[in-house]
């Protein structure tokens, strides 16, 4: 169920289809990553997964595998 | 003048340092053109008077009395203003101080003081907001700078630098944001009759208004009047500026 909802995010917040969104995607790998919908993708995760993410995490999160590792750390599971 | 055109209708504001001078004339001016309002201030008993003022509005109202330099503070204000989803449409970041000395008398404590309200306060209230805001794809950020931020002022070096910081942050903010749509813009008052500038004498007064070609001295009215069609859509492709508010003022 997360993973369905973290897939959604980075795709209406990337604009990019479900099947890129792998874990090993990383940020600035594709263009539609880059610094801009990185801020918009932060925004979509905070909003789907009701959590607030700091600004050491939004630099951190360095891939679809990472933002799982932030998000868990916020309490959410996959 | 004051303008009555609903400009702001179903918008939300956010204004700090709004318990007086400038950022309750904007809050007034606001109110009046139908804008909600989240207002920031130290003093909340200036806040409540300005509560009081705001009545008869069919608007909505908060206020938050929190030293926005606090980050901790500012951090659980906006985390609650995130739980109920509060959509900020306008952030109008007036909150300010200014100590005056030549800088050989300057105090390192006065340094620090005038840059934690005036610069850091401000880029963390803008940072914070502007994550609120990028969830909407639209927004406006106005800063508010001085004359003194753009052309110098002697005895004002530390206050000056300050101001100077709040353009570049506004311009580079303004490049970072406009794909977003969230418009960054700033506003350089002259010499305006606030709180700020009541200890001023007349004789300093008169020679400042020697430099002045309009005459007179700015009401925080005309400084509020720009701020609102910055706010506002009539501006919606203006951004990264820095519009002065000084009667012609030459320094």
């Amino acid at each position: 169920m997360n993973n369905e909802k973290l897939v959604k995010a980075f795709c209406d917040a990337l604009e990019i289809e479900e099947n890129i969104v792998k874990d090993d995607l990383k940020y600035q790998s594709i263009e539609q990553w880059d610094s801009i919908s990185h801020m918009i993708l932060i925004a979509e995760l905070e909003d789907v997964f009701d959590v607030e993410i700091d600004t050491d995490d939004v630099i951190d999160m360095s891939s679809v595998l990472k933002a799982k590792e932030i998000l868990n750390k916020n309490g959410i599971e996959f | 003048m004051e303008l009555n055109f609903n400009l702001l209708s179903g918008k939300t504001a956010l204004i700090t340092g709004a318990s007086s001078g400038i950022g309750k004339e904007t809050a007034l001016t606001f109110a009046r053109n139908g804008a909600n309002l989240i207002l920031i201030s130290r003093n909340e008993e200036k806040l409540k008077k300005l509560l009081k003022n705001l009545e008869g509005f069919n608007i909505n109202v908060d206020y938050y009395a929190v030293d926005i330099t606090n980050s901790e503070l500012l951090k659980n204000l906006f985390s609650q203003l995130k739980k109920s989803k509060v959509i900020i449409d306008i952030v109008i970041n007036n909150a300010g101080i200014m100590e005056d000395a030549v800088l050989q008398m300057v105090k390192t404590e006065s340094i620090k003081r005038t840059f934690d309200t005036n610069v850091f306060a401000l880029i963390d209230v803008s940072k914070r907001a502007s994550r609120l805001m990028i969830r909407n794809k639209k927004g406006s950020i106005i800063n508010l700078s001085s004359i003194i931020g753009t052309n110098g002022s002697k005895g004002q070096s530390i206050y000056s630098a300050s101001k100077a910081a709040v353009i570049g942050f506004t311009k580079s903010l303004s490049k970072e944001l406009g794909p977003l749509n969230i418009r960054v813009n700033s506003i350089a008052p002259g010499f305006i009759m606030t709180g700020m500038t009541e200890g001023i004498t007349d004789c300093v007064i008169q020679e400042n208004l020697k430099s002045i070609s309009m005459g007179r001295l700015g009401s925080t009215k005309d400084v509020a009047n720009v701020i609102l069609f910055l706010a506002s859509d009539l501006s919606e492709y203006v951004t990264g500026q820095v519009i002065g508010v000084d009667g012609g003022m030459v320094i």
